[in-house]
């Protein structure tokens, strides 16, 4: 569910096709720059109602997800 | 009562150093730069002092106004930092301009101008001034660490004014401070006391940049709703959006989350960069100078900066249209 919720923003942001975003994209691959993910993470804070720190070691979808997952734990 | 904005004046160095000119001296580039920031050029003090400055932007905004220095009653600096801890920035432009007014400083980083504002609305509110003199005035080029490529090239050097009257035209206005010395700080130097047992710190600008970009964001948004929603007014009422000239992703982020049409917002940080409490009065001063206010139009300033703080405000424009494209500093 988080996945699903975090590729549809994703895809929204970068207008492209949801299925072209998995586990494995790495942001950098679809064309988001540290800003961008600022504007990525403050949607998923929304979504999500979580407060997410935004660290350099998030790299890929799969990164971001667990990340969710552990704070909404 | 509160108050009229009744003339503006900005000044900035000659000198204009663009991304190409700083990446001949810091590992970075003009593409990284203008991608994440929309910052092309700043200008930066390379001699001559920021109370020069400071006055060169009053007298223009005493001319734009009409006013006398020697008529004002009150000389409010916003500044991180003037040329001397002491005499305040505030002093030192009331010396230059010959004026007999009292004059202090007050120090709201990148919202100092908004704060200046609310301190003026005071005065006004207790009859204990009919013409204030607001300055906001930065050298940003001497706080940041020249060694952060992630900060150095974000800042420049300038300084705005307005002159203000009593009046009506402040329709509303906040200010907002939240303690944090974490996300944005400069480090005062730490003097040479012999028996000072403290380490010596980086007395430069150090930033989390990502934290701050979401801080802003949420500053702008949930400021601007509410001193427009607190001057009786609708999004839709607005003429005109000057925002902080920090980021302009910021604004581009902010603006997606606001009822108010894109067109509204206006931004030269393209050419200045972000000038902290002077960004403001730097572009209002741009703006009515081409001519683009017309009578009875509504302002709305946002701000946020280190501290942390917030503020913005309402204004309705009570100046006479000024023929459009007139934009010379005449002086």
């Amino acid at each position: 569910m988080i996945f699903e919720k975090t590729a549809k923003i994703l895809a929204d942001y970068r207008d492209m096709d949801i299925a072209e975003i998995t586990m494995e994209t790495k942001f950098e691959d679809i064309g988001l720059d540290s800003l961008d993910m600022v504007d990525v993470v403050m949607m998923l804070e929304e979504e999500f109602d979580v407060e997410i720190e935004i660290q350099e070691r998030i790299k890929t979808v799969s990164d971001l997800v667990s990340l969710i997952e552990s704070l909404k734990k | 009562m509160s108050f009229n904005i009744i003339g503006t004046g900005s000044a900035y160095p000659e000198s204009s150093k663009t991304n190409d000119e700083l990446s001949l001296r810091i590992a970075t580039s003009d593409e990284w730069i203008s991608t994440r920031t929309g910052i092309r050029s700043r200008h930066i003090i390379t001699d001559g002092s920021l109370s020069d400055l400071a006055a060169e932007a009053a007298v223009r905004a005493l001319k734009d106004s009409g006013t006398l220095a020697q008529d004002l009653d009150l000389i409010i600096c916003a500044t991180v930092r003037g040329d001397t801890l002491t005499p305040s920035l505030a002093c030192l432009v009331q010396k230059k301009l010959a004026a007999t007014c009292p004059a202090f400083d007050v120090n709201a980083a990148c919202t100092g101008f908004i704060y200046a504002l609310d301190v003026a609305l005071g005065y006004f509110a207790r009859n204990k001034a009919k013409r204030i003199l607001v300055i906001a005035a930065e050298a940003m080029s001497k706080l940041v660490d020249w060694n952060d490529r992630s900060t150095c090239v974000l800042f420049g050097d300038g300084a705005g004014a307005v002159v203000l009257s009593q009046g009506d035209g402040l329709l509303s206005i906040k200010i907002s401070a939240s303690g944090d010395e974490d996300l944005l700080r400069i480090d005062s130097a730490t003097g040479n006391c012999p028996f000072s047992e403290g380490s010596t710190v980086n007395p430069y600008l150090q930033m989390n940049g990502k934290e701050v970009y979401k801080f802003a964001v949420a500053a702008m948004c949930g400021d601007l709703a509410e001193v427009i929603q607190e001057a009786g007014l609708t999004q839709e009422d607005i003429d005109f959006v000057l925002p902080h000239q920090a980021n302009l992703r910021i604004i581009e982020t902010a603006k997606g989350k606001l009822g108010i049409s894109a067109e509204k917002y206006r931004s030269n940080i393209e050419h200045f960069g972000n000038t902290s409490s002077a960004s403001i009065p730097i572009l209002l001063d741009e703006l009515n100078r081409a001519g683009e206010f017309k009578k009875g139009q509504v302002l709305a300033l946002t701000a946020f900066g280190g501290g942390l703080t917030t503020g913005a405000c309402v204004i309705k424009w009570t100046n006479e249209t000024k023929p459009k494209g007139n934009d010379q500093n005449d002086i």
